[in-house]
């Protein structure tokens, strides 16, 4: 079979036809599951006629593949958000032709309901609410009853004590699907939903939004206000009312079918109170609504919908869904992005790029892994090479207009993905564009942004080849040649103390000498902080570490390899050397002297030395906001350390969980077994007692490591925050009591260093929270420090 | 709860491809089951100038890894165009393969595969000249590549 697997030719969108020729059960399965999940798709027949068709052959097979054909359909309703008036459609057919069927399938949807929302499978949950609405406007199930099930979710705000999260799924819930079945739920009943509304509002109301500001991709209001997500879906669905529901947007196939399915018996949905709270349920976080174009953007063609028209919710919410089933894939992805229904009528290149970039700034986290965003644009701008990377120049002409209020978070992903995009299209840029940061302060936020996207730049290439890209009057910004400083090279009129000892160390290290001779070696150097009482030498001595280290990597400085391979085979020397505290922080230093000048290889280097235990993380910790470190403390190479630092740290921790949690169920197997194995052989019943035995010792052991390593990383995020506290203090004391206005551009990336703290280990530190409030984030703190604190408390309220 | 719908959400960036091994010291199941659950990745198409620091940042994007092995002429010892780059778990590289294979670097678009595990040796280029097999009989001129192919720069 030849495997063309990712072909370039137009077909991105379908999946090869598996065409059955025998009847074997499991295979008329895979046939109707395949035929179910491909309706809707691009087709020589109408959608209308494909739909009829299919009704007919799923009514035929009822009586034999019921079950199976339930669960497929539960499962597109489920998987499948951006395909729903079609499925509603398929659903509404079906039930006009077997009623008990569609019975079966609104008690199969409430059961799958009941499980996502005990799963804490939210977004979930919320695409069946939405399918069960359309179903509504599809005649199978009767409009009063689900005025009910609405009644039920608002009915959750009047629950006490539970986190504003929670009140806020079911409001949203409420709220989401009132584009697709507003209308023919007012029709219905009006009066009850006016009362819903007006509860509705008056919680919208009283909601807290403490959270907006740690979310929010810009801090500025104009040109975009960035919304609150539930505010802005309130306005929307108000103009949709005051619209009298007139919704011309979403394509609903059932119209064609009116005449059938208004002669369709309906069911009534069976009364459904919301899963009460739990300790363990995790709902959704509050998010802001990106946005960063408005009609005035899109020049020619169709005009794009106001930011509170609900045709811009639907759209937004259909392209997300469309990412979320086909991130994996980037060219169906792509395909299945470009061929939304509909596209005639609306910017669909500007909706694609503001939903992506969107994703990709979302605070905390982007839903999807940062690189899939490049290479999706990378496939978009290949489908549409006449029209996409226009916009796409343009959202970036836009994003560098508005650097100055970016949150710096924001900023450190835009770098990333534009300089990994420039690296797809041969650095290509109009740089003259941006000659207006060339006259401003380097570290404001367009040089500094210039700066970084150059310096990632490089790292995908060489120096010279940015030299090359960019106008000679931007030598300020380019980065700096990536070359090492030893400080030890031979020809100065003044020798340093320890040059001797380098070359005595280098001809050694040639010479293949082993661990204990560089050791013996070493202990020559003289130590200019020693105590007369510390005659073994074997205290903390500065010089050694540098003469050793800086020798060590000046002999492996060809390459990372080169240098790992170095470190490995030293590194009895060095743990020798970094014994102390001091010792770590110093062997960090000497390597950013030896290094200062390519922070890719310092980045890796402190990876290496983490890894292989010679340094720990508090001590990068306390490197990176040291004295030595303040004038690099904005490069965005740093964040990267610690961040990376903090990752692994968390690694550590769960791995040692892992093995914790892996050797308890053993032994609850083991004892399990004994169990039922009782009254065997005394040999095997012996056997079984020593593994035992050997089990809960592993077990004590594992105890004792795990909380051994959750002690290491609670300290590091009390070092990251205590030294966060100290310097900010600092900052807003001087300013006060000079009358200088606090808010400098070093004053903005700090604290949003300290934000993106928060953010991007929430889970983590969420159990810490006890601790940080007793010991850091106390009510004497300044205010402008404890607002952060606050903001992320207000996140999982 | 649910099924899995096949027919729906493939991945097949990730799936193995058809390339096997002929070198492998094993059967063809023994290779598959390792590619299944190997962390790493061949890349090929490499320019011979691209630098481990330039493989490095860009397969970073996709999770830390955990070594890069350069791979090399046999006789020569130089960089001959290919790599393996190793993660620490299965599902950074598998994002490797979904979004940075095809993608260019150093502007080429170089081409990842699943490898069942680096073994010494397995850095050497395994064309007669010493480069690799795709060096030996290509016609066309690639300059990032030693220019033309080993047989036509014979000829």
């Amino acid at each position: 079979m030849s495997r063309r697997r990712h072909s370039d030719e137009g077909d991105a969108g379908s999946q090869p036809h598996k065409r059955r020729r025998t009847s074997e059960p499991i295979e008329i399965e895979d046939r109707l599951e395949s035929l179910i999940c491909r309706v809707g798709e691009k087709s020589t027949s109408s959608l209308e006629s494909n739909l009829e068709g299919l009704a007919g052959v799923l009514e035929a097979d009822l009586p034999n593949y019921k079950g199976k054909i339930l669960r497929i359909l539960c499962a597109v309703a489920r998987l499948l958000p951006e395909k729903l008036t079609v499925y509603t459609t398929l659903v509404g057919l079906l039930n006009a032709r077997n009623y008990n069927f569609g019975g079966e399938f609104v008690e199969a949807m409430i059961r799958q309901l009941k499980e996502t929302l005990k799963s804490n499978l939210y977004s979930e949950a919320l695409y069946l609410v939405r399918f069960l609405n359309d179903l509504v406007n599809c005649h199978v199930i009767a409009a009063p009853s689900m005025v009910a099930m609405f009644e039920n979710f608002v009915s959750v705000t009047q629950e006490e004590d539970i986190p504003q999260v929670r009140s806020d799924w079911y409001v949203y819930a409420v709220l989401s699907s009132l584009p697709w079945v507003g209308k023919e739920l007012y029709e219905k009943k009006d009066v009850e939903m006016d009362r819903l509304f007006n509860q509705i509002e008056g919680y919208l109301k009283q909601r807290q939004k403490t959270h907006v500001p740690m979310l929010q991709v810009w801090t500025a209001e104009k040109p975009h206000p960035q919304e609150e997500y539930l505010d802005c879906l309130w306005a929307q669905v108000q103009k949709l009312k005051k619209d009298r529901w007139q919704e011309r947007h979403i394509l609903r196939p059932y119209i064609a079918f009116d005449s059938v399915l208004c002669e369709a018996l309906q069911h009534n949905l069976p009364p459904f109170t919301p899963p009460a709270h739990s300790d363990d349920a995790v709902y959704p976080m509050p998010h802001v609504v990106f946005r960063m174009f408005d009609y005035t953007d899109a020049p020619e063609g169709p005009v794009m919908p106001g930011s509170h028209s609900v045709e811009r919710f639907v759209i937004e919410e259909n392209l997300h869904c469309i990412i979320k089933s086909h991130w994996r894939e980037r060219k169906t992805c792509a395909a299945q992005l470009l061929s939304y229904p509909g596209k005639n009528k609306i910017p669909l290149n500007y909706h694609i790029v503001e939903v992506i970039f969107g994703e990709l700034f979302q605070l905390p986290s982007p839903p999807h892994i940062d690189v899939m965003y490049t290479a999706l644009l990378i496939e978009l701008c290949k489908l549409q090479p006449g029209s996409l990377p226009q916009v796409l120049a343009q959202a970036t002409e836009m994003m560098y207009m508005r650097l100055d209020t970016m949150n710096t978070i924001c900023i450190d992903r835009l770098i990333n993905w534009f300089s990994h995009h420039l690296s797809n299209f041969q650095f290509r840029w109009s740089w003259d564009d941006w000659a207006d940061c060339l006259t401003q302060d380097i570290e404001k936020p367009k040089p500094k942004f210039v700066k970084e996207v150059l310096e990632k730049c490089m790292r995908l290439s060489y120096h010279q080849r940015i030299v090359d890209i960019v106008p000679p009057s931007f030598s300020a910004l380019i980065p700096a040649n990536p070359v090492c400083s030893y400080k030890y090279e031979e020809e100065t009129e003044c020798p340093l103390p320890g040059l001797a000892m380098a070359t005595t160390v280098s001809n050694a290290i040639k010479n293949r000498a082993s661990n204990e001779e560089i050791l013996i070696v070493l202990k020559d150097v003289p130590n200019p902080n020693q105590d007369d009482d510390d005659d073994e030498g074997d205290g903390f001595n500065p010089l050694k570490i540098e003469v050793f280290l800086q020798t060590l990597l000046h002999l492996a400085a060809k390459s990372f390899s080169h240098s790992f391979s170095a470190l490995a085979k030293f590194h009895e020397v060095l743990k020798n050397l970094t014994d102390s505290d001091e010792g770590k922080l110093h062997i960090l230093r000497v390597l950013y002297e030896f290094w200062r000048n390519h922070p890719q290889m310092i980045s890796v280097l402190v990876d290496k030395l983490i890894r292989t235990q010679i340094v720990d993380c508090a001590a990068v910790a306390n490197w990176i906001f040291s004295p030595e470190m303040a004038h690099d403390f904005t490069r965005f190479y740093v964040w990267e350390i610690l961040h990376s630092t903090i990752r692994k740290m968390n690694k550590h921790v769960q791995k040692i969980q892992k093995e914790l949690d892996e050797a308890k169920e053993k032994l609850e197997k083991q004892q399990n077994k004994k169990q039922r194995d009782s009254g065997d052989e005394e040999d095997m019943e012996k056997n079984s007692e020593d593994e035992e035995g050997q089990l809960e010792e592993q077990i004590e052991r594992l105890q004792e490591k795990v909380e051994s390593a959750q002690s290491e990383q609670k300290n590091l995020f009390l070092v990251i925050f205590q030294r966060f506290i100290m310097l900010l203090t600092e900052h807003l004391v001087r300013c006060e009591t000079s009358g200088v206005d606090i808010n400098t551009t070093w004053y903005k990336n700090c604290i949003e260093r300290l934000q993106q703290i928060f953010l991007m280990h929430h889970v983590i530190i969420q159990q810490y929270m006890g601790t940080l409030e007793n010991l850091l984030f106390t009510a004497e703190l300044d205010h402008h420090i404890l607002a952060v604190y606050q903001q992320f408390c207000a996140l999982q309220l | 709860m649910s099924i899995k719908l096949n027919a729906l959400f493939s991945d097949s960036y990730v799936d193995i491809s058809q390339y096997r091994d002929q070198h492998f010291k094993g059967n063809r199941y023994e290779q598959e089951k390792l590619l299944k659950q190997s962390c790493t990745l061949y890349v090929g198409n490499l320019s011979f100038y691209t630098t481990e620091e330039q493989v490095h940042e860009l397969f970073s994007k996709s999770g830390d890894v955990k070594r890069i092995i350069i791979g090399l002429d046999k006789v020569k010892k130089t960089a001959c165009g290919f790599c393996f780059v190793e993660y620490y778990t299965r599902a950074d590289a598998e994002n490797a393969m979904r979004f940075i294979n095809g993608t260019r670097l150093d502007d080429r678009i170089i081409r990842t595969d699943w490898d069942a595990g680096f073994k010494e040796g397995r850095q050497f280029g395994r064309g007669k000249s010493g480069g690799q097999v795709r060096d030996e009989y290509r016609q066309d001129y690639d300059p990032a590549r030693g220019g033309y192919g080993k047989l036509v720069q014979k000829s």
